[in-house]
């Protein structure tokens, strides 16, 4: 079987080798090489002026923030998912996992529609004589649309995670005299911590290296790592810069993923 | 009462994700032509979106570059399912990392890697560009889901087939290939879902006059988004609906239904 | 054995990669029974009836490809991963690219429209981006102006001072190009759009710093419908849109601000490494034929340099229109941008960052 293995993976095997090892070692050898080809960091520390170290910086800010409102949206609503009548899963699920089938940068830009000054959110407050609200082209519209798009992916291994937790564990923890908020924290919270780590992973990664989110919702007005990276390749034609910052986002999703695998060594999160 | 607070709490979640889409659709029956004003009912851009060649072509790219690329993926995710279930551990995880850096890695690094990697070796940007890395980010969704169904296979039957004189092909499609099918089906449903939905991808690495719907809204979006853009989603949209409903109350379909819809 | 294996795998990958190259290199090309051209324009920058007459009349399919800045077409097309025909870039990027050695001579004998219908004024005036009239052919110009929507504001609006007062804020849109943005500030400050000293670059900074947050969006052809929409009282826009605006929305008044602005010329150029020279010279004439000319200019409503067009606008206001055809001879502070060099567009995009991340 081993002869054969070998021979049946080549093509898999040629393919990472072209299209994924090949492709990262570019990024390295343009983020670490400067326009005459030779060898340097300059392209790293760059992170480190003013206007990349802003746009890092609120880029880590709002995905985390919008890390932890999609958590706490999500959870109790995995909860009540989890403990529906299984006759209702399917369709319940479905329904959250619909809007994904509207493509994504129309989703966001109806978005704009609702929280333009004059858009329709406005027009039904200022009908109700009720203050309007003016969000967008702020930092609170991105989050806004990062938390939209993106809790599905918060939603799903945490209801996998939660729905897998045997009923009799917590009825047992109920019968030996634990309270609900007890059974929670001792039972329900740890058990669906995988579930919660790949939720998290799901969430925070394309949060934080995000453009086209920050371009619809922010006006063009809030320059997040992504945008830094995106307008390197596409306006300023330095690849050598934009491959180093690249460089420097890759880390923090590194680190990302060995907690991730820290907290999860089984690998039972996820949503499979 | 606490069952009310619940029901409340997943109509208020319903809303938040069901307001843009209620939006894009009323907005496909303006006959207005921006966003910012009501100009009363029409159906107008429901039969102009058929004469329509651009967002026809790029309807019609985005389903072929979904339909190849995920069918592709398939083949060489299922194959390397099979591989690998052959390998020594350290082989097979070593493997396995490699195949999740597309998904766990920024869109935005997996793109600009494969553009750098195109300009380098002279492809030419276009439709061939496009697929082959739609082919490479849906591998792993197909691995993901195959894999775990490969680990569930018991050995001894296939062994057992070779055994009564089966051959490797025969033993393979026989035996192995009927567990892991739903494997495969869902694998392969995810990666088509990912391939539609992409825009961050595919915008680094379209060339000159190929666009998928994706890549042509947002250049709409910088110009003003054509009404039939809202109206084609619309069909789209509702189309998917009507099938998983069908396919929901169906009898039987529901645990098929399980596995695909994970995404 | 081992060595063996790698030279196996080294030879199938290349293999591979060339094999795909040329597959994706084939599937790309093909097309009408004449060859192809591929074009590649500004956004909604040409009435699509033309290109299909074109196809139709010489049997050439065009491939057709939109770019937003000049900022957004140069990486694509420098990279050559597109090999486009036909380009629209603006003024001083026309000179950046013939310091790249990327544009390709043209032959005017075979390009007789673009001869005789083209004023000579305008070739007179691309002289200062392409100083022997070799490589470009005037597709439209125009000024950069204020947009802005009489219900809207207080007083007429006649300077770029107006875009920093507070009255307005959240209430204005600026341009989202890094040329475009500074032309502004340092018009705002007496400066020539065109410096590159450093001082005075970290002076239009700082006022485009100030006036950030009175902006209401960073935006490029979107100002357009927001205008219409009554979005925003104030926005820095390209003269052609001033027709079409108003048509949509009599409200709005373009002016011409007293600081003086930033006069421009759009004009097709060849590609050196273009794949279909003649089909391109054959597109850029069919463009230069007056009737089709004109219809172009009634489809963008920007100021065509095509002699003959103008001749065949039927509705006469328009024709004499002052927003259409200004006299520019009474304005004396139009600048022209021209290419500032590698370091300058350096600096430009470093500023550009700064006010973005402020």
């Amino acid at each position: 079987m081993t002869s054969k293995s070998k021979w049946l993976s080549a093509p898999y095997v040629l393919w990472s080798v072209v299209f994924i090892i090949i492709p990262l070692g570019m990024i390295f050898y343009y983020g670490l090489t400067d326009k005459t080809g030779a060898f340097t960091l300059e392209n790293i520390t760059a992170i480190m002026t003013a206007e990349h170290r802003k746009a890092l910086w609120l880029s880590l800010l709002l995905s985390l923030i919008s890390t932890l409102i999609c958590f706490l949206l999500a959870y109790p609503l995995a909860m009540i998912l989890a403990n529906m009548k299984v006759s209702q899963h399917s369709f319940i699920i479905l329904i959250f996992i619909l809007p994904m089938w509207m493509n994504f940068l129309l989703r966001t830009l109806a978005w704009q529609t609702l929280l333009e000054k004059s858009g329709v959110i406005n027009s039904v407050l200022t009908f109700l004589h009720l203050p309007n609200i003016n969000i967008i082209n702020t930092p609170y519209a991105i989050v806004l649309g990062m938390v939209y798009n993106f809790l599905p992916f918060m939603v799903l291994p945490l209801y996998n995670a939660l729905s897998k937790i045997d009923e009799n564990v917590i009825n047992a923890a109920r019968d030996l005299g634990a309270g609900s908020v007890h059974t929670f924290f001792r039972i329900i919270l740890p058990l669906s911590v995988p579930g919660i780590i790949s939720g998290i992973t799901m969430v925070f990664v394309p949060a934080l290296t995000t453009f086209v989110i920050s371009t619809l919702l922010g006006g063009s007005k809030i320059l997040l790592i992504g945008n830094v990276i995106e307008q390197e390749f596409t306006q300023a034609s330095n690849w050598h810069l934009g491959s180093g910052l690249s460089i420097v986002l890759m880390i923090f999703i590194i680190l990302n993923m060995i907690a991730s695998a820290v907290f999860d060594k089984d690998g039972e999160g996820g949503i499979l | 009462m606490r069952n009310a607070a619940r029901k409340v709490y997943i109509a208020l979640i319903f809303i938040f994700l069901y307001a843009p889409i209620v939006t894009l659709m009323v907005l496909s029956f303006n006959a207005s032509k921006t966003r910012a004003k009501w100009g009363g009912f029409t159906l107008k851009w429901y039969s102009s979106l058929f004469q329509n060649r651009d967002i026809m072509e790029a309807l019609v790219n985005t389903l072929l570059i979904a339909v190849i690329s995920s069918l592709a993926a398939t083949v060489i995710g299922t194959i390397a399912c099979v591989a690998m279930s052959g390998m020594k551990r350290r082989t097979r995880s070593v493997l396995l990392g490699v195949t999740n850096i597309p998904m766990l890695n920024a869109d935005i690094v997996t793109g600009i890697s494969l553009m750098l990697l195109f300009i380098s070796f002279g492809f030419r940007f276009g439709f061939g560009t496009i697929l082959l890395s739609h082919i490479t980010f849906n591998i792993p969704y197909v691995i993901l889901s195959v894999m775990p169904r490969m680990k569930q296979l018991n050995p001894s039957t296939y062994e057992a087939a070779l055994d009564l004189g089966a051959s490797h092909m025969t033993a393979f499609f026989k035996v192995i290939f009927p567990d892991l099918l739903p494997g495969i089906l869902s694998g392969f449903l995810m990666a088509f879902t990912m391939s539609l939905d992409d825009f961050i991808i595919t915008h680094f690495t379209k060339g000159a006059g190929v666009d998928t719907l994706s890549t042509k809204i947002y250049t709409e979006v910088k110009k003003g988004i054509k009404p039939e853009m809202y109206a084609l989603s619309t069909i789209i949209f509702v189309t998917v609906l009507l099938l998983l409903i069908l396919v929901n109350t169906a009898p039987g379909g529901k645990n098929d239904n399980k596995d695909n819809k994970e995404q | 054995m081992k060595n063996k294996t790698t030279r196996a795998a080294i030879l199938t990958l290349s293999c591979l990669l060339t094999s795909m190259a040329a597959l994706t290199g084939c599937g790309a090309s093909g097309g009408g029974s004449n060859g192809e051209v591929i074009v590649y324009n500004w956004g909604e920058y040409i009435d699509p009836e033309t290109i299909e007459m074109f196809e139709k009349e010489t049997g050439i399919k065009v491939v057709y490809d939109e770019f937003e800045t000049n900022e957004t077409m140069f990486p694509k097309v420098e990279s050559g991963a597109a090999s486009y025909d036909v380009v629209c870039p603006s003024d001083y990027m026309i000179s950046k690219m013939i310091a790249a050695d990327m544009l390709a001579e043209l032959n005017f004998d075979n390009m007789p429209n673009a001869k005789a219908n083209i004023g000579a004024q305008y070739y007179e005036q691309s002289r200062g981006f392409d100083p022997d009239n070799k490589y470009s052919v005037p597709y439209c110009w125009g000024t950069v102006g204020i947009l802005y929507n009489q219900t809207m504001v207080e007083e007429p609006i006649t300077n770029w001072a107006q875009l920093w007062d507070e009255k307005y804020a959240d209430n204005i849109l600026m341009q989202d190009s890094v040329r475009d943005a500074f032309m502004v500030a340092e018009k705002l400050n007496g400066f020539s759009m065109n410096t590159v000293d450093p001082d005075e670059l970290a002076v239009a900074r700082d006022s485009l710093i100030e006036q950030k947050p009175l902006v209401q969006a960073y935006v490029i052809d979107q100002v357009r419908d927001k205008m219409i929409g009554g979005e925003a009282a104030i926005g820095v826009i390209y003269s052609g849109e001033a027709i079409y605006t108003q048509r949509e929305n009599p409200d709005l008044v373009y002016v011409i601000p007293e600081e003086g602005t930033n006069i421009w010329i759009d004009s097709w150029v060849i590609l050196k490494d273009a794949p279909n020279k003649e089909n391109a010279e054959k597109f850029i004439d069919f463009m230069c034929r007056g009737d089709i000319a004109v219809k172009n200019f009634e489809y963008i409503t920007y100021s065509t340099p095509n002699d003959a067009a103008r001749e065949l606008i039927e509705d006469e206001d328009i024709r004499n229109s002052e927003i259409a055809f200004p006299d520019l001879s009474q304005y004396d502070n139009l600048e022209v941008f021209v290419y500032l060099g590698e370091e300058g567009d350096a600096l430009y995009n470093e500023m550009w960052k700064e006010v973005k991340s402020n």
